[in-house]
């Protein structure tokens, strides 16, 4: 029997030539990643554990994002022991504010990610490096650190699903309202431990900052990893970041899933999640006219220059209603600046949106516009959980940058073909 | 291991055991005191140490954070029992010691306030209130591996000062 493209990446980072599901691996890690709230348990274990030198200082990220420009006193403590961390080890990745971007953004932008690589991170969201067909799985700090010491982590071979996007997507909706979509067909536990692997004509013809964001959401089913394979959008994305030699792994026809599931792409509209969990998913035109108080474009999920374009393709010559407010954050430095080259970021300003520098902020409901009580939230950000952006009695809905964008013109939940028509 | 047990439902997520506002510190006592702060606010003032969190399906889903495991280890919570666990708080626990078993029946049986003791070497779960019995799967010989060496660091240094096993 054939191997998947996940276990074919896994096998070749354990040094085995074959690995079956449920296999108990130590694998070898490409990259491994933490960020201002994960490092610092790192860092502290890896140095309490008296180990002098980290395996190597060009395949450790770190990347001071969630709470940074530090918001507290202990925020920027946080944040200094990345710093010095960095220093003592001269990594080569640290990326000190300024060059900051939030992190699953900015590793493919900066080409640290490749196909074919295993990758971990000390984030749940390490899951979007999938969309360049590498394997890349979220784990906790204590993981990172015996990481930072032997460049390894242990690993359960995952069984993987199949999910089948037939057809074309419709016009507004993008690669978030596929997975969310997704998400509300088989509920947050639905690949619990499992790798969600993206096929069909939909997908191939995605451009790769949607599918970065699919990959980036398949935490929010449960799942060990999202995974598309490499093609020639890929190659396109990596020619001039990638500088070393990498693998475009494919699954064998003979691969085995535990399931599939074939969904037709021109049926699913766009896209918004109900608080409070990322699998309370309904077509927008169901719950439109639901009144908020503040939409949010921005986060590792769709914070990138073609979710900018869209939101500016619909609030450009308009304004933000007047009783809600309306965040904005690219996700990276090289995204703000193209944005403000290509004038969206006038066109943000003009409407009376906010725009800030890159940050995780209210994401996770560190900082940048944290909501009180009774407040409701539109956001293309990934979570709705209790209290994520703020006071545990607030609301969050999730959805895509255009829905986003639409509402934020009406007050409300808003078709956006309803809005352009206009 | 002995104690009294607190009753969640399915999907308990990591920003209810512990809020990102509280995440700009590693402080463990800290991150006890707000431990389970939003799934219920009064948790820290009733339980007490020895108790056991029983959960329903995929306890701790949601951020990678390890605060999370932390804050309920250093809660004083013995042990943590739910019919399945999100995969990254898995690892965290099994990563920083802190015991945790999947036994569907159990998660679904014990009644809030019941006494429990867990029999690690049988994998046995007695209900003293009840009277009742579960059975659990015990972990994998790598996991257990890790688990007696006291978690994943203390692995790793003993297998670091072995030259002839890579980790
Ligand atoms: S943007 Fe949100 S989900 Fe993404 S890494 Fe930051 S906090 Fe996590």
């Amino acid at each position: 029997m054939g191997m998947t493209i996940t276990e074919k990446i896994i096998a070749a980072h354990s040094g085995l030539r074959k690995v079956h599901r449920g296999q108990f691996v130590y694998a070898n890690v490409d990259i491994c990643l933490g960020n201002d709230i994960t490092a610092p348990i790192a860092i502290e274990e890896f140095e309490k554990a008296g180990i002098k030198n980290v395996f190597d200082p060009e395949k450790i990220v770190l990347v001071p994002d969630h709470f940074t420009p530090n918001k507290d006193i202990k925020s920027a403590q946080q944040s200094k022991s990345l710093r010095v961390f960095a220093e003592k080890h001269h990594l080569k990745h640290y990326f000190e504010i300024g060059r900051m971007g939030i992190e699953h953004a900015l590793l493919p932008e900066k080409g640290i990610v490749a196909p074919g690589d295993l990758i971990i991170g000390a984030d749940s969201h390490t899951c979007t490096y999938g969309a360049l067909g590498a394997f890349s799985t979220g784990v906790g700090s204590t993981d990172l650190a015996a990481c930072f010491a032997t460049g390894e982590v242990w690993l359960k071979v995952p069984e993987s699903i199949k999910f089948v996007f037939h057809g074309k997507v419709k016009n507004w909706t993008s690669g978030k309202d596929l997975i969310l979509y997704t998400i509300g067909k088989i509920g947050v536990d639905g690949a619990l431990y499992k790798s969600m692997e993206f096929t069909g004509s939909a997908i191939t013809n995605l451009p790769m900052d949607d599918r970065f964001a699919i990959c980036n959401m398949a935490i929010e089913a449960g799942a060990k990893s999202g995974i598309i394979s490499p093609d020639k959008n890929t190659e396109d994305y990596i020619k001039g970041r990638v500088g070393k030699k990498y693998v475009m792994y494919q699954s064998d026809p003979d691969c085995s899933y535990t399931e599939t599931y074939e969904f037709n792409a021109e049926e699913i509209s766009p896209q918004v999640a109900l608080p409070s969990l990322p699998e309370n998913t309904k077509p927008v035109e169901d719950i439109s006219g639901i009144k908020i108080d503040q939409v949010v474009i921005g986060s590792c999920t769709n914070g990138r220059i073609s979710d900018l374009r869209i939101a500016a393709r619909i609030l450009k010559g308009k304004k933000v209603h007047p009783s809600i407010r309306v965040i904005i954050i690219p996700a990276t430095q090289d995204i703000y600046k193209q944005a403000l080259q290509e004038g969206l970021i006038e066109i943000f300003i003009d409407a009376e949106a906010v725009v800030s520098t890159p940050t995780c902020g209210p994401c996770l409901g560190g900082h940048m516009g944290i909501l009180a009580e009774g407040e409701r939230a539109l956001s293309t950000t990934n979570r709705n959980f209790v209290g994520r952006m703020g006071h545990p009695k607030s609301e969050i809905y999730l959805c895509g940058p255009a829905v986003a964008a639409a509402s934020a013109v009406t007050g409300k939940i808003t078709p956006p073909a309803e809005v352009l028509k206009n | 291991m002995k104690g009294k047990c607190w009753k969640f439902g399915d999907n308990v997520n990591t920003d209810e055991i512990i809020p990102a506002r509280y995440l700009n510190t590693t402080d463990t006592k800290e991150l006890a005191s707000h431990c389970m702060e939003d799934a219920d606010p009064n948790f820290t003032k009733k339980a007490e140490a020895g108790d056991a969190i029983v959960a329903g399906d995929n306890f701790g889903c949601g951020s990678s954070r390890e605060h999370a495991p932390i804050a309920i280890k250093a809660a004083g919570i013995s042990c943590v029992i739910a019919k399945s666990f999100a995969r990254i708080f898995f690892r965290n626990a099994i990563n920083i010691g802190l015991p945790i078993f999947e036994c569907s029946e159990a998660a679904k049986q014990i009644r809030e306030g019941d006494e429990i003791e867990v029999d690690l070497t049988n994998g046995e779960i007695l209900d003293r209130t009840s009277g009742k019995r579960f059975k659990f799967e015990p972990f994998p010989r790598e996991m257990q591996e890790i688990i007696q060496c006291g978690g994943l660091m203390n692995f790793v240094k003993k297998k670091m000062n072995q030259p002839e096993n890579k980790l």
